[in-house]
Order: structure tokens, then C-alpha cells, then sequence
């Protein structure tokens, strides 16, 4: 049998998840130029370790389980990176005529 | 929990429940993995039209509305916590918190619904669904109804998920009430639930960069 939190356990990572919002939302409305969209992103990852792993339960959960996540996530990677190099390198090199 | 009733709800082909468990959240990230890529396509769209158009992309943003989708966020990560709860619920055997836990979710899910279409309906009487009726009276239309086409496929692929998240609640709801998930029966539940908060993942991301992509 699986181990089951208490309800304070879950409302506590509710709390956590609403200030993390606020704190997005709140940073929306200051001028930091492109580390707009990496504190965005940093927030919005801190988020998503909260819900994977407390609400989820990835923590406490078969090794299996953390590869099957994981590999999810490097297939995004995958397809960002590979994408982006495309777009990010084109022009380095003039393309013979 | 005793021999018998653990033996029931074992499938055939499984040693034990243990291993059941394990087969089924298995099965269940696999298809949240599917899912990342599902929605990565989108993403990756967004990431590489933001990168070529960035003013425009700020500027369009500038016009979705920030305090709905704001609000939107706080209502799905309220209804994770339920889901969550609703989990709990079930894996102690409470029967009648587990019904009551569901219909929250679902409640949630369908006030989400509801200020999303609300949104929608803003978005559209203001002229800023891409195509013959689109309106832009700043630089850069062609980024800019890029922006929006992304907007509705990105918000609209999640809203799907969502209505089928909230059907599927429902049904759940009306099983639990006729006692489906006793006896330590609580996997189909739980399987529901990672699907639910992977849906609110997708909304973790989605709220800052349509909502906050340029700083207000």
C-alpha cells in the first residue's frame, strides 16, 4: 500500500503553487527585458516540479516511472533544440548560388 | 486488505495488484509523454515565431486578457488540489469524499469553461480571430495574426483536454457513487488524476507566454 499524506500536505503545495502565480502575474508588469520570459519560464518550471512530484507523486515512485517522465521531457528537448538550431544558424553561412 | 477481495481486481495477467498498479501508471506517463509532444508541436511553433517576430509577439500579447487568464490559472490549480485530495480520498476507501471530491474537480473545471468561453467571446467582438475579420491597427498584422492563431490553437487544443478532463470527472462521480472503487480499487482514479494535473501543467506554461509574453 502506497503512503497517503495528510490534506495539509496537499493544501500547502496549493498555497505554494498560488504564490508562484502571483508572483508570475506580478512580474508581468515589470520592465526586466528578455528575462521577462526567463523568469517566466523559471517560475513556470518550478511549478510543474511542484505538481510532478507532490501531486503526481513522482517522488516516492518507481525509478521506471521517473524514466518514463524524463523521457518525455527529452524528446521536447529533442525536437526545441534541433528545431532551433535550424532557425538560430541559418544565414551563419553564405549558401553558394 | 484481505486475500480475496485483492485477488478480484487483479487482471489475469498480473502477478499482484502491486504490479497492476505499476503496468497502469506506467501505461498513463507513456501517454502523458505523447502528450508533451502533442502539445511541444505548438510550442515549438510559438518558440520559433516569437524568436523571428519578438515586438510583435509582445505587442499581441498585450491584448489577450491578462486578469481572465490570471484568474483562470488560480481555478485549475484549485481544482489539481482537489483531484489530489480526491485521490486520497479514494485510496483510504472513503467513498461518499471521494463522490463529493470529483463533482469539486469537475465544478472547477467547468467554471474554467466558463470564463474561458467568456474570454473567447471578449477576443472575438474585439475583432481578433485571424482571418478575413482580423483587426490590427499597430505595426506588424502579419506577426501579429500569427500570434493570435497560436493563441486559439494553444488555448483550444487545452480547452478539449480540459471538457474531455471534466466528462470523464463526471463519470467518475456517478461510478463512485455506485460503489465502483472499493476494496483498494482506487487505480482507474489515480490514473484520471496524473491526467488532470498534466493539464494543468500545460496551463502553467500557456498563462506567461500568451498572457505575459511583453511586460504590461
Amino acid at each position: 500500500m502506497e503512503r497517503i499524506h495528510s490534506p495539509k500536505f496537499y493544501w500547502k503545495n496549493c498555497a505554494a503553487l498560488m504564490g508562484l502565480l502571483a508572483l508570475t502575474w506580478g512580474m508581468g508588469y515589470v520592465n526586466l527585458g528578455v528575462f521577462n520570459l526567463v523568469v517566466a519560464l523559471f517560475i513556470s518550471f518550478a511549478k510543474t516540479l511542484l505538481i510532478v512530484l507532490f501531486f503526481m507523486h513522482l517522488r516516492g515512485s518507481t525509478r521506471l516511472l521517473h524514466l518514463a517522465a524524463v523521457t518525455g521531457l527529452l524528446w521536447l528537448f529533442l525536437m526545441l533544440a534541433l528545431t532551433l538550431g535550424d532557425y538560430f544558424s541559418r544565414g551563419w553561412v553564405a549558401t553558394p548560388r | 486488505m484481505s486475500e480475496a477481495t485483492a485477488t478480484n481486481i487483479v487482471a489475469e495477467q498480473f502477478d499482484d495488484i502491486e504490479q497492476q498498479h505499476d503496468a497502469a501508471k506506467l501505461g498513463m506517463w507513456v501517454f502523458l509523454a505523447t502528450e508533451v509532444l502533442f502539445f511541444g508541436g505548438l510550442f515549438l511553433s510559438y518558440t520559433v515565431y516569437r524568436f523571428l517576430n519578438p515586438e510583435a509577439f509582445a505587442a499581441a500579447s498585450r491584448h489577450t486578457e491578462v486578469i481572465l487568464g490570471g484568474a483562470n490559472t488560480a481555478v485549475l490549480l484549485f481544482s489539481s488540489t482537489l483531484m489530489a485530495l480526491a485521490v486520497r480520498a479514494s485510496k483510504m476507501g472513503r467513498q461518499r469524499h471521494l463522490v463529493i471530491l470529483l463533482l469539486a474537480t469537475a465544478l472547477f473545471g467547468i467554471f474554467f469553461m466558463g470564463i474561458k468561453a467568456f474570454e473567447y467571446y471578449k477576443d472575438i467582438t474585439n475583432h481578433l480571430v485571424p482571418g478575413a475579420n482580423f483587426q490590427w491597427h499597430e505595426t506588424n498584422r502579419g506577426a501579429a495574426e500569427l500570434f493570435w492563431w497560436l493563441y486559439w490553437a494553444m488555448t483550444g487544443l487545452h480547452a478539449i483536454h480540459v471538457t474531455i478532463g471534466i466528462v470523464v470527472m463526471l463519470v467518475l462521480a456517478l461510478l463512485a457513487h455506485r460503489r465502483r472503487f472499493e476494496n483498494g480499487n482506487y487505480m482507474t482514479i489515480e490514473i484520471v488524476g496524473l491526467y488532470w494535473h498534466f493539464v494543468d501543467i500545460v496551463w502553467v506554461f500557456l498563462f506567461p507566454l500568451l498572457y505575459l509574453a511583453g511586460h504590461r
